[in-house]
């Protein structure tokens, strides 16, 4: 953990010589909050230990859900945190088996609801392995393309939830603005906003409609301008920056063992991603960097996710200009639904039609875990199979829900304030947590 | 203008880079080095290694589980570092024992092993907890616990998660619990009804605060007595 200095804008009114806007470094301690904003030794009167109970949640809007925390607090300062979940709780893993794999899908969009296509699509890729089905290369594609629209979708509202808890209104707009123009897309593509169930079992619920891809060049062309925008409101910031360096540090061993994954391990500088390190749908082809943070604190958490969107536009493009022709569904009429007009004309498709509807494709004996690399992190799909139609157990390795367990250790010591911007940053999802 | 830069691409890990796998066998295929290696180190505990779908499958001894696994966290030539996930499987058939499953990977090495016990049906669920090996094990036993009611030895705070703590159905993710509930609506309803709504602490907590004169008269009485639980 190394000092190191941020330049910070303190007033984009003043400009500097060279024409530019005056910049002020901003020395910061390993781990500890930016030099210049601590009050001075002596200020605060000792409180004599008259510690104070406070509750946070489970409605707040800064609590990103129905997630409450008990905090004790020393004077501003909290001394012990204790977070209590499970008042979204569902049980979708019991309900899982009593589901067919095909209808499980629409479970997944239910959990992590800012990534729902992500999630479908990391189901499918589960119970594909169960199955042992090769996806078309078409598929690959267009799941690449839905994952990465998903995870721009997810750190757009993490990015603009997070502004508006630590006090910035408008980022929130902008991204609020861009994320709803995927959701047209994805609206076009699937029928459904939110709650997309976009996949199945052997391939997509539906091929992309004809003029879809200018859609997506349009998005990707005009995207990065607005991420300009909001970098350049954000990353100087001298506000910004002085109420996120330094919070809520996690040193790479900390953040191993504690199982943090996703943008929150890749901000402590562990370079690990799903994507390139057990890759799925072909991610080693396309060509992607990981950002990786230096400090583990919530500032980096913020560079990293930020980053990590100019680079899902990469991929975005790269699977734009290679998205070949051909079906979209593998060729296997017990798993894969006939055509419509097939199934009302011919005899055998209409059987098809009724035994996949009906008794739902059988996997062999077996079980597989397959995890991708969600917004939030590894999220994996753990499914153990007797044979019959339902899973045994379905079960969701939950990325928020471990990333959150570790908040006690990120939020001791820190101001009652802090504990918004650092719970922020873990970019939780209730939904996924409770399950 | 200094801009955050990408410090790294990719994994650290050297050697070839790894690929989507393709036409994945669904029994055989080539087991994770590591299946060898435990089987070399801990003859007697390794009860059988499978490859499912490419993926290693070790079954270990109840007994020995936490041995095993800290040997993987520790050794050198292993660094199973990062725990993915801990849970359990209990299946259809009644006879078959409650399996409880931990998925590990090595980071450094670029390995993914499932490490498997099984516990006999009709003996106390319980084993050792690895939450002193990894961290992240604390809330994901909690759940295990919460869900199937193995008791993990050695955690130090193994409470229910995700259901309340006065949860009185049982285990809900048990194949004995029914869809619905174990309870009808009315019983419910009316077990929502008698709780006290002013008790919003658990008595932990509540030993944090000032607050104690100010509890409602049965909390105040059941704090007294050195009671942990409730809210």
């Amino acid at each position: 953990m190394s000092k190191r200095t941020v330049e910070v804008e303190l007033s984009t009114s003043g400009l500097d010589a060279q024409g530019r806007p005056q910049r002020i470094p901003l020395v910061t301690n390993d781990g500890g909050s930016a030099v210049a904003l601590q009050p001075p030794p002596g200020l605060e009167p000792d409180l004599e230990g008259e510690h104070m109970l406070i509750n946070i949640g489970p409605q707040h809007p800064a609590t990103h859900g129905v997630l409450r925390l008990v905090l004790e607090l020393d004077g501003e300062t909290v001394v012990r945190c204790i977070p209590h979940i499970g008042y979204l709780h569902c049980g979708f893993e019991k309900i899982g088996e009593y589901r067919q794999y095909n209808q499980i899908v629409c479970w997944t969009d239910r959990e992590d609801y800012l990534n729902s296509i992500g999630n479908n699509v990391a189901f499918a890729l589960g119970a594909e392995r169960l199955f042992g089905i090769e996806i078309t290369e078409r598929c690959k594609v267009l799941r690449v393309i839905a994952s990465e629209l998903s995870r721009i979708m997810s750190h757009l509202v993490w990015l603009g939830t997070f502004c508006i808890d630590i006090g910035a209104f408008t980022p929130f707009l902008w991204a609020f603005q861009r994320r709803e123009e995927i959701y047209r897309l994805i609206e076009k593509w699937v029928g459904a906003r939110l709650t997309t169930s976009a996949t199945r079992v052997g391939g997509m619920a539906a091929d992309i409609p004809s003029g879809w891809m200018d859609g997506l060049r349009q998005f990707i062309r005009t995207f990065p301008h607005t991420l300009d925008e909001i970098d350049r409101v954000l990353t100087r910031n001298a506000i910004w920056v002085g109420r996120t360096v330094g919070l809520g540090v996690m040193t790479p061993d900390e953040a191993i063992n504690w199982g943090l994954s996703g943008p929150m391990l890749r901000a402590s500088g562990v370079d690990y991603d799903v994507r390139k390190d057990f890759p799925y749908l072909d991610y080693e082809t396309y060509d992607f960097e990981v950002p990786v943070g230096t400090n583990g604190d919530v500032y980096d958490r913020y560079l990293v996710r930020f980053e990590e969107l100019r680079q899902s536009l990469r991929i975005l493009q790269q699977a734009a200009d290679r998205l070949p022709d051909g079906p979209v569904n593998i060729d296997d009429p017990r798993i894969i639904l006939p055509p419509k007009s097939k199934a009302t004309s011919e005899m055998e498709s209409m059987i098809h039609h009724f035994k996949v509807v009906m008794e739902g494709p059988r996997p062999p004996i077996g079980e597989s875990y397959v995890a991708v690399e969600s917004p939030k992190g590894e999220k994996g799909y753990y499914m153990v199979s007797d044979g019959t139609a339902k899973p045994v157990r379905w079960r969701i390795r939950p990325p928020s829900f471990v990333n959150l367990a570790a908040i006690p250790k990120m939020v001791e010591g820190h101001l009652l304030s802090d504990v918004i911007a650092i719970n922020a940053s873990i970019d939780i999802v209730m939904g996924e947590i409770d399950r | 203008m200094t801009r955050f830069e990408v410090v790294r691409t990719g994994a650290s890990a050297s050697g070839a880079q790894p690929a989507t796998p393709r036409n994945v066998p669904h029994r055989g295929g080539e087991a994770n080095p590591s299946a060898k290696a435990l089987q070399d180190k801990f003859s007697a505990a390794i009860k059988r290694v499978e490859v499912i779908w490419a993926e290693t499958i070790v079954y270990v001894a109840p007994a020995s589980a936490h041995e095993v696994i800290r040997w993987l966290h520790d050794d050198q030539s292993q660094q199973y570092d990062f725990l993915s996930d801990v849970t359990a499987v209990e299946y259809r058939d009644a006879d078959v024992p409650i399996e409880l499953v931990w998925q590990l990977r090595s980071l450094p090495y670029r390995r993914f092993l499932r490490i498997k016990a099984q516990l006999p049906k009709g003996m106390p669920l319980e084993i050792d907890s690895v939450w002193d090996i990894y961290k992240s094990a604390d809330w994901l036993e909690r759940e295990c616990y919460d869900m199937f009611g193995i008791r993990f030895r050695g955690h130090p705070d193994l409470r229910r998660i995700l259901m309340w703590e006065q949860y009185k159905e049982g285990y809900p993710l048990r194949k004995d619990f029914p869809l619905r509930g174990r309870f009808s609506r009315s019983e419910q309803l009316r077990q929502a009804l008698a709780q006290n709504p002013e008790a919003r602490y658990s008595m932990e907590e509540l030993t944090i605060a000032d607050a104690f004169a100010e509890l409602p008269e049965d909390m105040r009485e059941r704090l007294g007595k050195g009671e942990r639980t409730g809210e």
